[in-house]
């Protein structure tokens, strides 16, 4: 038992590793990650500043769109890793190595936690210095949680995803195309979901990110504190409890399956 | 001395859905390998080789029967099976394009929980011994094909694994590249019995060459399985001759079912253009009726001699075909 928590815990890490290490070997990304961004940020906030919107409009804005960020890394990076690993053949390595599958996708999340976060980092240093976007924290350690939180739950839903494209491959790349969009519209990412239809804020309610980013608006823009948000940290908290089985479990599932019917490390599907 | 088995099937089938109708890959196939052999499975693409490696490596589950790694059920405790083998596939990536050689064999020896000193170790050693050291800090995607499948063969050998599957090994690989792998292979099994090789191959030499054993398998059913010597022997109660007839264009379907021709097989030559015919006869005499078809097609033997069997030999007597030729059903 120690043996395998070790074991898994140095696949988590050099798995972490690799992606640190492989992404700071191609610098151009940095630059597309963190300029991309602040141009579309900026689009925005010149809107809300020609419609003469409240200044805290600037700062959700910038929020969202560092938010947005861990997104698309869940999305493209995270969920479809292993159908690259699958592409490029070194799916079957994993596969046939005595280690949790969970493992390789903590480390992937892990490295792509400690990538995004620093590209988010610069984007939000960049947004205020550049917008000027009022920041108000009354509560640290709560914009802290929250984010972890968000952060944590993001990355859970991106492991359920992972085991839909390891056998799936295309089928999977394409919803996560047709995901992109809707989620930066649901989740309110560059405006306050408030104005939203209460149907759409109920659909919108089934993403992880329309929590996250509420909670972190609250505390980070308005000053608010846990009191006022302790239903995103719940709802947060609920979506990790959630999602981290159930992506075991669907990774277990569609291992079984891909072994049933001969697709697991079956390629261009 | 009976060794303990080390590999074994029992009425091991796998079947996949086809287009039209199930394909069976493999059909009730039972072999046992013993600890320190070097077993080498010899068919055609197609013959259902990856497909019994890939359930012997637990990549795939078997429709029915039984399949045991050093003793462990596949199906059942495939964690543990996982833990006494490694795989090496011919043509495959073997790592991360963008990380070193060096990067690499750490990233993949930490999949088997070595310790950094450990992982240093044995990675300095493999280099070492797989003449990787003037690209040891060479990014992975620069390697050459050969120095990529040794790259492939350093990754499967650091774990030191119980049992080494070797699935078409020497794929794509030049001559040299391919003798220089298959002779420290070979050497790596032999020290001190320290380890089990399945080898699944299409080229005879390398089954000659590396096996203790060879299973041969064609549409998924073994249809011999011995020593290579001894699968050569079974042949001497036929003559084995070597033609060359003097164009590609040759038509050489009345041999199958010519009186006497136990088999041939047939490689076309564009830059001489010609056809070299290897064939089996019950008879020399034969040859005088095959001679004639072929100057009937106004067609002339260039060169004619008696060579000894070979395992494409076996082959062609049990099949009726050569190793290389159209015919086996794609799907492994």
């Amino acid at each position: 038992m120690r043996e395998q928590i070790v074991r898994d815990l140095r696949v988590a890490y050099a798995r972490l590793w690799v992606r640190i290490k492989g992404s700071n070997r191609e610098p151009e990304w940095l630059v597309a990650e963190m300029v991309i961004p602040v141009i579309t940020l900026s689009a925005y906030v010149y809107m809300y500043k020609w419609l003469s919107a409240p200044s805290q409009f600037t700062s959700f804005v910038i929020i969202g769109g560092t938010m947005i960020a861990f997104w698309v890394n869940v999305l493209w990076n995270m969920s479809s890793q292993f159908y690259w690993e699958k592409e490029t053949g070194t799916l079957e390595t994993y596969l046939v190595a005595p280690i949790s599958r969970m493992a390789i996708l903590l480390g992937m999340a892990l490295g792509g936690f400690v990538n995004t976060t620093l590209r988010a980092v610069a984007i939000v240093i960049a947004g205020i210095f550049i917008f000027q976007a009022p920041i108000a924290v009354s509560e640290p350690l709560t914009a802290l949680l929250v984010f972890l939180l968000t952060v944590v739950a993001l990355y859970a839903l991106g492991m359920l995803f992972a085991s839909l494209f390891m056998l799936y491959g295309r089928e999977a790349y394409q919803t996560a195309n047709l995901l992109q969009e809707p989620v930066y519209f649901l989740s309110g990412s560059y405006f306050p979901t408030t104005y939203l239809p209460f149907v759409v804020q109920l659909a919108a309610s089934i993403l992880p990110l329309t929590f996250g980013l509420d909670g972190i608006r609250r505390v980070v823009v308005l000053g608010q504190g846990f009191v006022s948000i302790w239903v995103d940290v719940f709802a947060l908290v609920v979506f990790i409890l959630i999602l981290l089985p159930l992506a075991k479990y669907a990774l277990n599932y569609m291992e079984n399956l891909g072994k049933r019917e001969g697709r697991l490390t079956l390629r261009w599907q | 001395m009976t060794l303990p088995i080390s590999v074994e099937t029992r009425d091991l089938a796998r079947t996949f859905k086809g287009q039209d109708k199930p394909v069976k890959a493999l059909d009730s196939v039972s072999i046992s390998i013993e600890e320190g052999e070097i077993f080498g499975l010899l068919g055609p693409n197609g013959a259902g080789k990856t497909t019994l490696i890939k359930i012997l490596a637990t990549l795939l589950l078997p429709t029915t029967g039984k399949a045991f790694v050093g003793g462990l059920d596949v199906v059942r405790e495939p964690q543990n099976v996982r833990k006494i083998i490694a795989l090496v596939s011919g043509g495959e990536t073997p790592g991360y394009g963008i990380l070193s050689v060096k990067e690499n064999l750490w990233f993949f020896s930490q999949l088997y929980g070595l310790s950094s000193s450990a992982a240093k170790a044995k990675i300095g050693q493999l280099v070492t011994d797989l003449a990787l050291e003037e690209y040891s800090n060479t990014r992975m995607a620069k390697l050459s094909t050969g120095y990529k499948q040794r790259l492939n063969f350093a990754r499967g050998l650091l774990s030191d694994p119980k049992i080494l599957f070797l699935d078409e090994p020497t794929l794509g690989l030049d001559v040299l590249t391919a003798k220089k792998l298959r002779t420290y292979i070979a050497e790596w099994a032999k020290k001190g019995m320290r380890g089990t090789i399945l080898l699944t191959t299409h080229y005879m030499a390398e089954a000659d060459e590396m096996c203790d054993r060879v299973a041969i398998i064609d549409r998924g059913r073994i249809l011999a399985c011995d020593r290579p010597y001894v699968l050569k022997e079974k042949l001497k109660e036929n003559r084995i001759m070597r033609l060359e007839v003097s164009s590609m264009q040759a038509d050489l379907s009345f041999l199958e079912k010519a009186a006497g021709v136990v088999g041939f097989s047939q490689t076309r030559n564009i830059q001489t253009d010609t056809t070299t015919l290897r064939i089996m006869v019950r008879d020399e005499a034969i040859l005088e009726s095959v001679t004639k078809r072929l100057e009937g097609q106004k067609l002339k033997v260039l060169a004619s001699d008696e060579v000894e069997p070979t395992l494409e030999d076996v082959y062609i007597c049990l099949v009726g075909r050569g190793l290389e030729e159209e015919g086996a059903e794609a799907g492994a």
